[in-house]
């Protein structure tokens, strides 16, 4: 590794000790970017856990962070990663366990008294709960808070916004009132696979079994114009060979650069008029 | 007439209280939000039977920013003044762990002054966390003075930043990849000098008041004694498990940047009470000014930032002559680098503990998921078992010894 990150134990073997030791309650394991991380069985966790910290040549002793992530799109939408710390083997690893809203992960607390807090935090922001967990208040949102905002369906404005009401003569909660749109950019190329929608093609997709409304003719679909397209530009032969982007032409011969187009209308005196008129629409390219 | 000579003489059993029986309640009081003592916006619900503190609720959550919400929709570089604002009493400490996460998933070089630079101001920022938690833990055990004088010195590291920065608190100086801008070397032959003379005078004077007095004694020693296997189990890091005798600093097992080479010493505490956390930070600022003097003696010219173009930006001057360069520039400042996907979790050692950052990138110019270990959520936490059997006024001392800062407890 070129990064100067933290340098601990070389990560040799932990992955076969590790599930030597836990059996079958690693369901996967992974080795990137220069740490090890382990998912597992959720309904075994404390077990795995307390494996994890007893068993020589593994020795977490410390937990030192639970992270909750979620992943929308999965059917177990979130991931709770614990990190845990050995101060003995001087070595760091990640224990993650896929959840969603409705199953319940088993609290380390009993291991880890630590772990109170930071399972408390997972649930305020995600919602994940924790069964054995004694204490299970939300933490860092305002008392009376609804929802849980780290999840991704969440959205980065919140609910309610609160203010002083001088009539009220107390704190009162409106919902949120935004003086300019919430602007956020994709920065996915078109070329990477972008999966927005552009501006104007919602509505031809939702008016697509409609009537067409009066004075506003419905948008035309870029698999419409492409085909009037191919109707508009006269055939090739069918034994022309296709041309991809990028092809480097051998001589001038293959390019027919300097040569005049067979079809070619003769230069006007005038190169700011165009030829053919509004009529023509054969040759002309799209901007004319 | 029995019952009656019972009633006198108040002797009574639980199972049958009388007349005579005096009830005491525990109350509860609330300490904070608001208190000078809390070190921000603390809420503790005490519950307290006469002065010994029973019980402590800690209430957290009233600098909550959302700032993991926002930093997803921020780029990287866009992310990294965010982290100024956890901690603001140790601002380049935050950010340097950010970009040490950023660096691992991109597997980025830094050049070594790069990482000199970095170090060495890590450690000026530890002595201005410091100065700051020194003072307000005497002055909240009763004394003023040393206060006063600590603050001198950190006032002289916020003018240190400022002429690095050009920002005394919120720097935002440290960039995946390097730093942003080189140092004048007057910056660094003044920063000696402070070394040499000012720092070790008015900060020894300052500490020499209180370390062998009698009165900040009976207010710090024995109170809130944590043992090395509750330090353990409750996930303690920096001078909270060093002060339980436990020699652990990730500077030294885990080193990052350039801190192999650092030649310095970890303190450790021998009871593991409020005296010997406060005693582990004071030893930790002598240790900082020789890793910063010995930093200053092995610094190396060269670049300051990574050479790589796809994530540093160019400077300026090339911008004018180069088209390449001028394109670099405009995509790292509108779309900014994307980060390969994976996840890590990266750890060091700010002033306070161990400082995390975990996190998880999907390609994409933007973080997935960058969740913050602080420091002060596994300390605070235990509050309740450090404070029980104590009295109301040794919360403020445990508390000092602590050293929270809510902008990144709540972050």
């Amino acid at each position: 590794m070129r990064a100067p990150a933290p340098a601990y134990s070389p990560n040799d073997g932990i992955i076969d000790t590790a599930e030597r030791a836990l059996g079958g309650k690693v369901l996967s394991s992974l080795e990137a970017v220069g740490e090890v991380s382990f998912t597992v069985d959720r309904e075994s966790l404390v077990e795995t856990m307390t494996l994890l910290r007893d068993t020589p040549g593994l020795e977490y002793q410390q937990l030192m962070e639970i992270a909750g992530v979620d992943y929308p799109q999965r059917e177990d939408r979130f991931e709770v990663v614990y990190c845990l710390l050995s101060l003995t083997r001087n070595h760091r690893i990640r224990v993650h366990v896929q959840t969603d809203d409705e199953k319940p992960v088993p609290s380390v607390t009993g291991i880890w008294p630590v772990a109170g807090w930071l399972e408390r935090e997972v649930y305020d922001m995600y919602g994940v709960l924790f069964s054995g967990n004694s204490d299970l208040r939300r933490i860092l949102t305002d008392y009376g808070f609804r929802g849980h905002p780290q999840r991704k369906d969440f959205p980065l404005s919140g609910f309610v916004e609160m203010r002083y009401s001088e009539e009220a003569k107390r704190v009162v909660y409106e919902p949120v009132k935004l003086a300019q749109d919430f602007r956020t950019f994709d920065f996915t190329s078109p070329w990477e696979g972008a999966e927005y929608v552009l501006p104007g093609d919602e509505k031809a997709q939702d008016g697509a079994g409609l009537p067409e409304a009066k004075g506003a003719p419905t948008p035309l679909k870029a698999d419409d114009i492409a085909k009037a397209g191919v109707a508009q530009t006269p055939a090739k032969s069918p034994d022309a060979p296709s041309q991809p982007y990028g092809k480097t032409a051998e001589s001038r011969a293959e390019t027919g650069a300097g040569k005049a187009e067979a079809d070619a209308t003769p230069k006007p005196a005038d190169p700011d008029v165009i030829p053919g008129g509004k009529g023509d629409t054969g040759t002309g390219g799209q901007n004319q | 007439m029995s019952d009656h000579l019972e009633a006198v003489e108040n002797r009574t059993d639980a199972a049958d209280p009388t007349q005579g029986d005096v009830e005491i309640q525990n109350y509860t009081i609330n300490f904070g939000p608001q208190h000078p003592a809390a070190h921000g916006v603390l809420r503790l619900v005490m519950e307290l039977d006469g002065e010994i503190v029973e019980r402590v609720d800690p209430h957290v959550g009233l600098l909550h920013r959302g700032t993991e919400k926002l930093i997803e929709y921020k780029t990287y570089l866009q992310a990294l003044p965010y982290f100024d604002r956890l901690d603001y009493c140790s601002p380049m400490c935050m950010e340097h762990t950010y970009v040490l996460a950023v660096e691992k998933l991109l597997d980025l070089e830094v050049p070594i002054r790069a990482q000199y630079l970095r170090v060495f101001f890590a450690e000026l920022t530890r002595i201005m966390n410091h100065m700051l938690n020194l003072g307000s833990h005497v002055m909240d055990v009763g004394a003023m003075t040393p206060n006063l004088w600590l603050f001198e010195l950190r006032e002289d590291t916020m003018g240190f930043y400022e002429r690095a920065s050009g920002a005394r608190m919120h720097a935002a100086y440290l960039r995946p990849g390097g730093v942003h801008q080189d140092v004048p070397l007057k910056l660094l032959t003044d920063i000696a000098d402070w070394l040499d003379t000012r720092l070790p005078r008015l900060f020894e004077d300052a500490i020499s008041l209180v370390a062998d007095n009698r009165i900040f004694k009976q207010r710090n020693v024995d109170i809130a004694t944590v043992s090395r296997e509750d330090a353990i189990k409750w996930g303690f890091s920096g001078p909270m498990i060093r002060g339980s005798g436990i020699p652990w600093d990730l500077r030294k097992s885990q080193p990052y940047d350039v801190y192999g080479r650092m030649d310095f010493d970890v303190p450790v505490g021998t009871r593991g009470d409020c005296y010997d956390r406060f005693m582990v930070r004071v030893e930790e600022v002598r240790q900082s000014a020789r890793i910063m003097k010995q930093c200053l003696n092995e610094m190396p010219e060269g670049p300051i930032s990574s050479l790589d173009r796809k994530v540093v930006p160019p400077k300026r001057g090339e911008m004018k002559r180069s088209m390449e360069a001028l394109i670099h520039h405009f995509k790292l400042y509108t779309e900014g680098f994307h980060v390969p996907a994976g996840d890590v979790y990266v750890a060091t050692e700010s002033p306070k503990g161990e400082f995390g950052v975990y996190l998880v990138a999907d390609g994409t110019n933007k973080p997935y998921r960058c969740k913050i270990r602080p420091t002060a959520f596994s300390h605070l936490q235990a509050m309740d078992f450090m404070a029980k059997g104590h009295m109301l006024a040794d919360t403020t001392a445990i508390l000092g010894a602590m050293d929270i800062v809510f902008g990144e407890c709540d972050r």
